[in-house]
């Protein structure tokens, strides 16, 4: 409870109206830099970092904090109306948030989308405001194998056998790992799969994959079809954010079990990419409407926006906490930091009350502020849909190839981004599932690292992988998860055969 | 106070020497690094410091080019030859990145600039373990079977150069384990993942100062010189160096800026004369401080035939570690 | 099983001419077959064993075996696929006519720049698949192009490929 009144000491120092008018200012800043591909929460920071060297540092921050809620928020807009995700956890969201948005539906699906990421920011932020050093602690308990395990069980989590043919899926999944391997390796430093091309020296980025395979194989895939996004004719006001919230009730379950992974995720600290993926997998998998998912079901936008927010959230306490930044915006921020004459690390909850109090504070109204900001904007963006195709398809390929360029400054990426946009349309074409590789290609390299550190540790010994309470129930909770999706299959197949067979 | 007033004296000398060529639209800092790292800190640094005492009238904008563990960048600069418009960020990689992937570059296409300071490093253990020096290190590594797990950022990179150096001084086999970043293997040392760790001060003083881990020695020929408190009870000069214990392995490392090659003299002053005045302003001896980098200023031939003798160090080093490539 | 097919009223896969699906599948699964052979030929090459806990080629050379064995069984039922177009030639044609301009617009970009390609590639795009009128292909293929440039190199400080044009403006 003595955390609660330093929580309201924030409050007052985070209420003030300069303060409120920053988050503002940041909020909006951020959401800019979120839709538009190639610019993040990085730019963002780094444009008003400036500004703040005359500002006291908690103002400061939560100038800068808010640039980053609002570019998380961002992150989800150009994934449903373009498929094209905006950041790498807005992945998952493409599933079903782009196909509602073909049917009309982008509004509701962004609603959903904002909504869903502020609860489970909200999770995120009531666990760091009570929990903190406990959770800091807990942190620094996982090694390479409880790392390991945790890449596992997110895996596990999501890979149940889908409709698709078994043999395509498991094509997509391995050349997903391969291609996560591909340049020099974090362990030997041997280089990998380049065949000689500098350029593959330091791997394929994810992002460059995911803005072809989804974006660009998308265009073509829109093209072949009659050149015009379908969603046209959508009906849009400001009317379909209530009507949306009436729904969103329904998903409480959803919401729940989302935060929870997420939160678990973040602490872990798995990342929000790997939450999103959990959160979606284990919605499809338990969920009465799973099976409906991947066709513009909005439960499946809410299950990976709530987990992928809980956990880019709860992802800020490590920083906080123990001066490890979990993503670059959160770098740059840490750089700030610094630059303000402030420490990151475990002491500065001790000697700099006032400050971490009033960030914390600001992490709850940022988020409120975001998401009055992104809903009112919800009609303006589904109103893109209307654009003639043939003027926002050359617009949308121009702010691919700006994404993919700008992940590494490198041009080759912008090759790289063209051949998956080919691949992906071929994929798409002979109906391989696309999300078994992203999966691999996110988790791919980051599981081989730890499975690897922690075999050097040992020796070789396999045990490393059961010799404690905390890495043993990851690995038994990822096997029952591997394992439920066939006995379930099992059991349905029973029970619906037993009728059939009784006729 | 002192430094503050050299530094507005710099200031000042700087508008009537600001003579024969200044840059004529923004200037581009190339990072070899991600965001958040050691080098994109002191770029970031740097572009504060020019922006907040307005030593330039163009903007100078950090680029990180990550790609190829620097190559991408070192290339990059390799091709912008005659562009006065550049800058690239320099650590040892500028010789280690060449060496152990044979991209086409090196440090002679480029115009030196000057070198800021040189990084520290240290051994590392957690709080609460056992060994208070150099010998109980050794007397552990000789006794441990399997191994004693040392961890560093990355492979074959300069972390895991100083392990290859250190334990084979102490004659002991080691299992080096590479993590993504020294931040990653600072925090993994404070979990007792790991029993030593090989960090630079910057990425290990968050956990030390809470009271995770605590530095054995520091691999310089001397101490760090800053005497302020850093912990409760103990300050960056209070902590003994390698050689004080009897291991004569040192190792430092170059923070540097190079331009393209092709470029004028003038061109060339204009940035030595930069950096001069950026080292003098009392933010740049906080940042210093902050990440207890050893102050080491050189420009001109001094800095080339530090360059010269550092890089032969690195290739004589690697290939004893076998870092270099074979084929 | 024809249900798991997107059937519609005017199925064009049914009537037009184009590439059979069983020649896809089967080059497709052909090419994926040669990856993993390049792929295990690379890790064997620097080691795909267990010394001490796997080799840096020991997951990539696993996973190589694994697609072999997918991208075999991918081949098989290609050709037992029935015979089914999976593109119609119009179809493919209209696919063909942004790749190949795409293709060229990523080519320029390494010599014109990002921002003059970019005009280039939105007034042949516009032109050749809308019906605009000239003054707005010319507006939109100079004034998006300037936004971009505005908030990328001047507000966000980001630099993008740039090339002579620039170059001559003094950027």
């Amino acid at each position: 409870m003595e955390n609660f009144g330093y929580l309201l000491d924030g409050f007052q120092v985070a209420l003030t109206l300069h303060n409120v008018l920053f988050m503002l200012l940041g909020v909006l800043l951020g959401i800019v830099v979120g839709v538009l591909p190639g610019l993040g929460g990085p730019n963002g920071v780094a444009i008003l970092l400036p500004l703040t060297f005359s500002m006291d540092p908690t103002s400061a921050i939560i100038l800068l904090t808010s640039i980053y809620w609002g570019a998380l928020f961002g992150g989800a807009i150009t994934a449903v109306l373009f498929n094209i995700p905006g950041e790498p956890w807005s992945v998952a969201t493409t599933f079903d948030g782009y196909p509602m948005a073909q049917q009309g539906r982008a509004g509701e699906a962004l609603t959903a989308a904002f909504t869903a990421s502020f609860v489970g920011a909200i999770a995120g932020v009531v666990l760091i405001t009570f929990l903190a050093p406990l959770v800091a602690k807990f942190a620094l308990r996982f090694g390479p194998a409880e790392f390991f395990a945790v890449f596992f069980l997110t895996f596990c989590s999501f890979i149940g056998m889908g409709k698709e043919n078994k043999a395509k899926i498991i094509v997509s999944l391995a050349l997903g790992f391969i291609l996560a391997g591909v340049g020099i390796d974090t362990i030997s430093g041997d280089m990998r799969m380049t065949f000689g091309v500098t350029e593959l020296m330091s791997g394929i980025d994810f992002l460059v994959v995911v803005i072809g395979m989804f974006g660009i194989s998308e265009i073509l895939m829109t093209l072949e079809e009659g050149m015009s996004f379908k969603g046209k004719k959508a009906k849009i006001d400001l009317m379909v954010v209530l009507r949306t919230w009436a729904e969103l009730p329904r998903y409480f379950v959803t919401f729940v079990r989302s935060c929870i992974a997420g939160i678990w995720l973040g602490i872990s600290p798995g990342g929000a990419v790997a939450a999103s993926f959990m959160g979606y997998g284990l919605a499809k998998r338990f969920s009465s409407r799973g099976e409906r998912f991947g066709t513009g079901e909005m439960e499946g936008v809410v299950a990976p926006e709530t987990a992928a927010h809980a956990a880019g959230t709860t992802a800020l306490l490590p920083m906080l906490a123990l001066g490890i930044p979990g993503s670059a915006t959160a770098a740059v921020l840490l750089g700030g930091l610094m630059i303000w004459g402030l420490q990151p690390g475990p002491l500065l909850f001790v000697e700099q009350k006032e400050f971490v109090w009033g960030l914390i504070a600001s992490m709850y109204l940022g988020n409120i502020v975001g998401l009055v900001v992104v809903l009112s904007t919800v009609p303006l963006f589904a109103a893109i849909m209307r654009i003639p195709f043939a003027l926002i398809a050359p617009v949308i390929l121009m702010m691919c190839a700006i994404g993919a360029y700008t992940v590494a400054n490198a041009s080759f990426d912008i090759w790289l981004m063209l051949v998956f946009g080919v691949v992906g349309y071929v994929f798409k074409k002979l109906d391989y599932p696309l999300a078994p590789m992203v999966l691999a290609l996110v988790l791919g390299d980051r599981a081989e690292d730890a499975f690897r550190q922690a075999l050097i540790g040992s020796a070789g010994d396999l045990s490393v992988f059961w010799d404690n309470g905390l890495v043993t129930s990851l690995m038994a909770i990822s096997l029952a998860l591997l394992l439920w999706g066939p006995i379930a299959d099992g059991l349905s197949l029973l029970r619906t055969r037993r009728p059939a067979a009784a006729e | 106070m002192k430094t503050a007033a050299l530094a507005g004296a710099a200031l000042l000398l700087s508008t009537f020497a600001a003579s024969a060529w200044e840059p004529t639209k923004s200037v581009e800092i190339v990072v070899p690094f991600g965001p958040g790292g050691a080098s994109d800190q002191m770029a970031r640094t740097m572009q504060a410091i020019i922006q907040k005492h307005g030593l330039s009238k163009e903007s100078f904008i950090v680029v990180n080019k990550p790609a190829a563990t620097g190559g991408e960048a070192m290339m990059d600069i390799k091709k912008s030859k005659g562009d006065p418009h550049k800058l690239i960020t320099t650590s040892s990689t500028i010789y280690m990145t060449p060496l152990a992937t044979k991209i086409p570059v090196s440090w002679q296409d480029f115009t030196p600039v000057g070198m800021v300071a040189q990084d520290e490093f240290g051994l590392w253990v957690a709080k609460d373990s056992p060994l208070k020096n150099v010998d109980d290190l050794k007397a552990a590594a000789k006794a441990a079977n399997p191994p004693i797990k040392v961890g560093g950022g990355g492979s074959k990179r300069e972390d895991e150069l100083i392990s290859f150096g250190v334990f084979t001084e102490l004659g002991a086999p080691i299992s080096y384990i590479p993590y993504k970043s020294g931040g990653e293997a600072s925090t993994q040392l404070a979990g007792n993942h790991i029993l030593v760790e090989t960090n630079n001060p910057s990425e290990d003083v968050a956990n030390w100062r809470a009271g995770l881990t605590r530095p054995l020695c520091v691999l310089s020929p001397k101490r760090i010189a800053y005497t302020a408190k850093v912990t409760a009870d103990m300050s960056w000069n209070d902590v003994p160096t390698c050689g004080e214990q009897g291991l004569k392995f040192t190792y430092n490392m170059l923070r540097g800026l190079f331009m393209p090659g092709g470029v004028t003299p003038e061109q060339q002053a204009y940035y030595v004369d930069l950096i001069q005045k950026i080292v003098a302003t009392p933010e740049w001896q906080e940042y210093l401080e902050r990440n207890a980098l050893l102050s080491d200023v050189r420009v001109g031939k001094d800095y080339v035939d530090f360059l010269n003798a550092d890089e032969a160090k690195h290739k004589d080093l690697m290939a004893k570690a076998g870092f270099l490539p074979t084929n | 099983m024809r249900l798991e097919w997107p059937m519609s009223s005017l199925d064009p896969y049914e009537t037009e001419p184009g590439l059979s699906r069983r020649a896809v599948e089967c080059v497709v699964a052909a090419l994926l077959g040669i990856l993993a052979v390049a792929v295990l030929w690379d890790s064997y090459e620097r080691g795909a064993g267990w010394s001490n806990g796997p080799q840096s080629g020991f997951f990539p050379a696993r996973m190589a075996w694994i697609l072999l064995a997918a991208a075999v069984v991918v081949f098989v039922q290609g050709l037992r696929a029935e015979s089914r177009v999976v593109v119609t030639w119009a179809q493919l044609k209209q696919v063909f006519s942004v790749l190949l301009p795409l293709t060229v617009y990523v080519f320029a970009i390494g010599y014109l720049g990002i921002y003059v390609a970019s005009a280039f590639f939105l007034a042949g795009f516009m032109i050749a698949f809308g019906s605009f009128r000239w003054w707005a292909i010319l507006a939109a293929s100079v004034l998006i192009p300037l936004v971009t440039f505005w908030v990328f190199e001047m507000q966000f400080e980001v630099p993008l490929p740039k090339g002579p044009l620039e170059a001559m403006l003094g950027f």
